[in-house]
């Protein structure tokens, strides 16, 4: 049987990336995945004949730069194409629209507040401040701030000295951003309802928290810390659906000798005298290495991937508290032509970017209230694309794919598994707003494929349904993510590592955490890094 | 017309049209068009070079409709206005012009601009960008009405040696009293046509606002008046010739708007620009006062020069070194001044540098016949206007 030097425990994209990073330093590497596809969160599937859905993740622009670059994505066949701008529709027929254009959006949001069409400047000044702090770190390891380590010690006099370089005035302004609400961040600069409502959606994507629950500002954060092309904050569609980029990161793992294994569901990581040896499959196979990297979150990593008497009970405590809620599902639409929205008028650019239905932070903050009694919300917050307006691989000719995220959906439902019949009327919940909004819609569709938390547990593997492999808030970000003291990648097991969103930076199709994971691996076994580091930008 | 703006299907157009269009359109026969903010206006007409030449020989007219403009009214506006500025509004008597900056709690530019004290409590204040959220942001407190009103009054600036000579001949009896800075207001086309002695040129010349539906009535009266005094319209490229030479700093060139500033060094002070005179210490209150005071004792981080560069290379975007060949600033402005036959650049500078006498070098890349080459200029240090005629200042202005 032969013996790789590093195995990879899932084929979700991060998992890819460390692949790749490990094949290029030379390593015999292999990645198992329980699925008969690859990609996990990242996926495209061709559920209906001729369309093309991103089942999970549907948008792309945190992917870092500096890896699309280094692992040539490019020549492997993946294209990122910018959609533009958002648009809110209200209760009343009225938008709110988020143009690209900088004088056409300030009129825009000037029409419902005069003064808020110019605050959005002061807005986007303060929050790129954070990206531009937040940034360099991403492709960073966070250091240990416990640990005395030369590493450490020059990691965090880095840290330190970046934050000093804010000036005293931000570095308030970032330390109360970190803890803030997204409803506090935007009353700091707008007044409409209307305003705060569409932009506090970022704030609470994925996430087990409503926009008054502190720690939400920081999420908007996360979601407009990317950019497609230079262009901050905007977001784009991955040529193909999400799966293009497993695609390709697939591709170039493979290009430097890298191996795959679907339908290869990993049941035990072997461990023998306290040494990682390989891992067990579920049909009973073994598969050898003295590296194992799981892909998996850290939750399920720690509880079922490792049996948990090879740890510390303590550790094993911090991995069953680790907050891994689920809160968020996807309708994933299959249309026999183009819907029409007539709030939006046959003409408006922004058709082809990302539309709401909610109008206001009282609804939004309803809608957690939901999520809270143990049910979906009755009136969610959705985040709906077609993105086959702009990109014809995805639907045949004149027919469309809708992606519909959606917010919250709770793991459970009353403290009791999802049924099918749940599942049917969340559905119904979400079409019945959609269709408030456009009256052809119904008559349009043709498939829907659904998914619960229940759904992307089984299928994903991501426990709880959690979209982003665990929360992003403070107490699990940074040198605390996935817990504290073991953020550089490494599990408590020699040999073991962990390279999935539940590392840091986080959730998202980033592929930074795969690759700093990688980073740490050559580190261990002395080989040159081949992983980029830092940031491309000043 | 005054373009409507404030419905929903305002993207269909995102480039909206002045109420002169029609008249700058027809002229346009070069079709050079930019984008300022809500509207389209005209890089040059012509030919840029004679559009300048209008300026400083005869009369040039330039749309300036697309200017930011804010009314502010009621029982505090005065007392808000002060908070908001560095210069003592007390002094801008009604019925004349101040020019001036605001700045933040650092005591760091905003932008700049003039405020018109139209009648006794009525002021009209107009900036480069839009201000309103900083506006209502600083008017906490006061008893004071805003208002953006940009699109409520088309304006022309009308510039040169014979603008007073074609005004009076239009009819606006007793415009040539007008000092610098003055405000007059005419009956017009049954209504009324307010000019102020203002411009951005630095040479005599007025600026003209009328309610959008009376524009293209205006735009016409002043050519036929300017017929025979050597009328031209000018585009933007023949304004910022005119505005370099005179020595008029613009926010978003020379200077980053403090609000804008994502990298937190990359302000300027009114010191570090050269507007140190628009800071009125005697004030007991206005924003940044206590950061500019500090600057004071402490001394300014830059320095902003006028320059005369050797030679006849553009210093355009140059680095500026000293005779040690350090970096010690850059050039933020620079053009061939044909009225004062120099090369001319503003220059943001390091303190010390900048002193009249500092040995300063230009580091210039031009081009000839498609290869680059590259040379150090001597820049010599000046001070005041690079070009200064006393017609700016005359009253009554010559009719040529
Ligand atoms: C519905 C949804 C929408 C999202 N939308 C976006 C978006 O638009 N943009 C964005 O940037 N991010 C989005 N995200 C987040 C993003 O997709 C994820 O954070 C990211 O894809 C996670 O990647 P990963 O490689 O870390 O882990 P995963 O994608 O979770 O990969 C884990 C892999 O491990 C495999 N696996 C699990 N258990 C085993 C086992 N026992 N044996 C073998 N293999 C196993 C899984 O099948 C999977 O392939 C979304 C996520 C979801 C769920």
């Amino acid at each position: 049987m032969t013996k790789y030097d590093a195995i990879v425990v899932g084929a979700g994209h991060n998992g890819l990336a460390n692949a790749a990073y490990l094949a290029k330093a030379g390593l015999k590497v292999v990645v198992l995945e329980k699925n008969p596809w690859i990609g996990g969160a990242a996926v495209s599937r061709e559920i209906q004949d001729g369309w093309i859905y991103s089942n999970c993740s549907y948008v792309c622009s945190l992917l870092r730069p500096e890896i699309f670059r280094d692992l040539d994505l490019s020549r492997h066949g993946l294209q990122i194409v910018p959609y533009g701008g958002g648009v809110t529709c209200t209760s009343s027929g009225d938008i709110l629209g988020n143009y690209t254009d900088h004088d056409v959006q300030r009129r825009e949001f000037a029409r419902h507040n005069a003064r808020d069409g110019d605050a959005y400047h002061r807005y986007s000044t303060d929050v790129m401040r954070q990206c531009r702090f937040i940034r360099p770190l991403l492709l960073r390891t966070p250091p240990d701030p416990t640990s005395f380590r030369v590493r450490d010690i020059r990691e965090m006099v880095y840290l330190s000295r970046e934050f000093a370089k804010l000036g005293e005035q931000v570095i308030y302004d970032t330390i109360r951003f970190y803890t803030m609400s997204i409803a506090d961040f935007l009353g700091e600069y707008f007044e409409s309802d209307l305003v705060k409502a569409h932009l506090s959606g970022s704030g609470i994507i994925g996430t087990a928290l409503g926009v008054y629950s502190p720690g939400t500002a920081y999420v908007l954060l996360h979601h407009y810390m990317g950019e497609v092309d230079g262009s901050s904050g905007a977001w784009g569609f991955a040529r193909g659906g999400m799966g293009a980029v497993s695609k390709a990161l697939a591709s170039s793992f493979k290009s430097f000798g890298g191996e795959i294994r679907t339908d290869c569901d990993v049941d035990q990581l072997v461990v023998r005298g306290g040494k990682v040896r390989g891992v067990a499959l579920a049909n009973g196979d073994e598969v050898h290495a003295d590296i194992v990297v799981s892909n998996l979150d850290p939750k399920r990593t720690f509880t079922k991937l490792v049996n948990e008497k090879d740890l510390d009970p303590a550790f094993v405590e911090r991995a069953r508290n680790f907050k891994i809620r689920g809160s968020s599902g996807k309708l994933n639409i299959a249309l026999d032509g183009l819907p029409t929205f007539p709030a939006l008028g046959p003409d408006n650019p922004l058709r082809f970017g990302d539309m709401h239905f909610i109008d206001s932070l009282e609804r939004l903050e309803r809608a957690y209230d939901d999520w809270k009694n143990g049910t979906w919300s009755k009136d969610p917050y959705l985040d709906l694309l077609i993105p086959s307006m702009t990109d014809p691989t995805m639907a045949p000719p004149g027919k469309h794919f809708m992606s519909v995220f959606v917010q919250y959906v709770p793991p459970k439902i009353h403290g009791r598994d999802w049924t099918d019949a749940d599942r049917d009327a969340f559905r119904d919940t979400v079409v019945e707003q959609i269709a408030r909004h456009s009256p052809d819609f119904k008559q349009l569709v043709r498939h829907i494929e659904v998914r619960t938390p229940r759904e992307l547990e089984n299928e994903v593997g991501l426990t709880e349904g959690n979209i982003f492999q665990g929360e992003l808030t403070m107490d699990q970000l940074l040198f605390n993510r996935p817990f504290p003291g073991y953020a550089q990648y490494r599990g408590p097991v020699k040999g073991l590592y962990m390279c999935g969103s539940g590392t840091h930076p986080g959730g998202g199709v980033m592929a930074a955490p795969g690759a700093n994971a990688a980073r740490e691996i050559l580190l261990d076994l002395r080989k040159p890094n081949t992983v980029p580091e830092g940031w491309t930008d000043d | 017309m005054k373009p409507e703006m404030n419905h929903k299907l305002h993207f269909r157009t995102a480039v909206y049209q002045t109420p002169f269009h029609p008249r700058t359109s027809a002229l346009n026969v070069l079709n050079e068009w930019h984008r300022w903010k809500d509207y389209t206006t005209a890089d040059a007409y012509f030919d840029e070079t004679l559009e300048y030449a209008a300026i400083r020989n005869a009369c040039a007219v330039f749309d300036l409709t697309p200017m930011t403009k804010h009314r502010i009214t009621g029982p505090d506006a005065l007392a808000f206005l002060n908070r908001l500025v560095t210069r003592d509004v007390a002094k801008i008597k009604p019925g004349r012009v101040g020019y001036c900056v605001w700045c933040d709690d650092n005591g760091q530019v905003i932008d700049d601009g003039t405020i018109f004290h139209l009648r006794p409590g009525d002021y009209r204040l107009c900036s480069q960008e839009r201000q309103l959220d900083w506006l209502a942001r600083s008017a906490r407190g006061f008893d004071v009405s805003i208002v953006e009103d940009t699109h409520d009054v088309a304006a022309l600036a009308f510039q040169g040696p014979t603008t007073c000579a074609v005004l009076k001949k239009m009819g606006l009896a007793g415009v040539e009293k007008l000092t610098p800075f003055g405000i007059g207001f005419f009956p017009f086309a049954g209504g009324e046509l307010m000019v102020s002695r203002t411009g951005f040129t630095g040479d005599l010349g007025y600026e003209l606002w009328i309610e959008p539906g009376r524009a293209l009535a205006l735009w016409d009266a002043l050519f036929a008046a300017g017929a025979d005094h050597g009328i031209r319209p000018m585009g933007t490229h023949a304004l910022e010739v005119s505005r370099i030479e005179a020595g008029f700093v613009q926010a978003g060139v020379d200077f980053l708007p403090a609000d804008a500033a994502v990298r937190i060094d990359r302000t300027r002070s009114p010191f570090e620009l050269d507007l140190g005179r628009l800071v009125d210490f005697t004030k007991p209150v206005f924003t940044g006062r206590r950061a500019l005071l500090e600057e004071q004792r402490r001394g300014s981080r830059y320095r902003l020069v006028k320059l005369d560069v050797e030679g006849n290379k553009l210093a355009r975007s140059s680095y500026i070194y000293d005779r040690a060949r350090n970096v010690v600033g850059t050039v933020t402005s620079a053009v061939w001044s044909p009225a004062a036959k120099t090369n001319i650049a503003l220059a943001s500078l390091k303190m010390p540098w900048g002193r009249p006498g500092d040995e300063l070098w230009a580091e210039i890349y031009y081009q000839r016949e498609l290869q680059w080459a590259k040379v150090m200029a001597r820049c010599r240090v000046i001070e005041g206007a690079f070009f200064d005629p006393p017609r700016r200042r005359a009253t009554p202005p010559a009719d040529f």
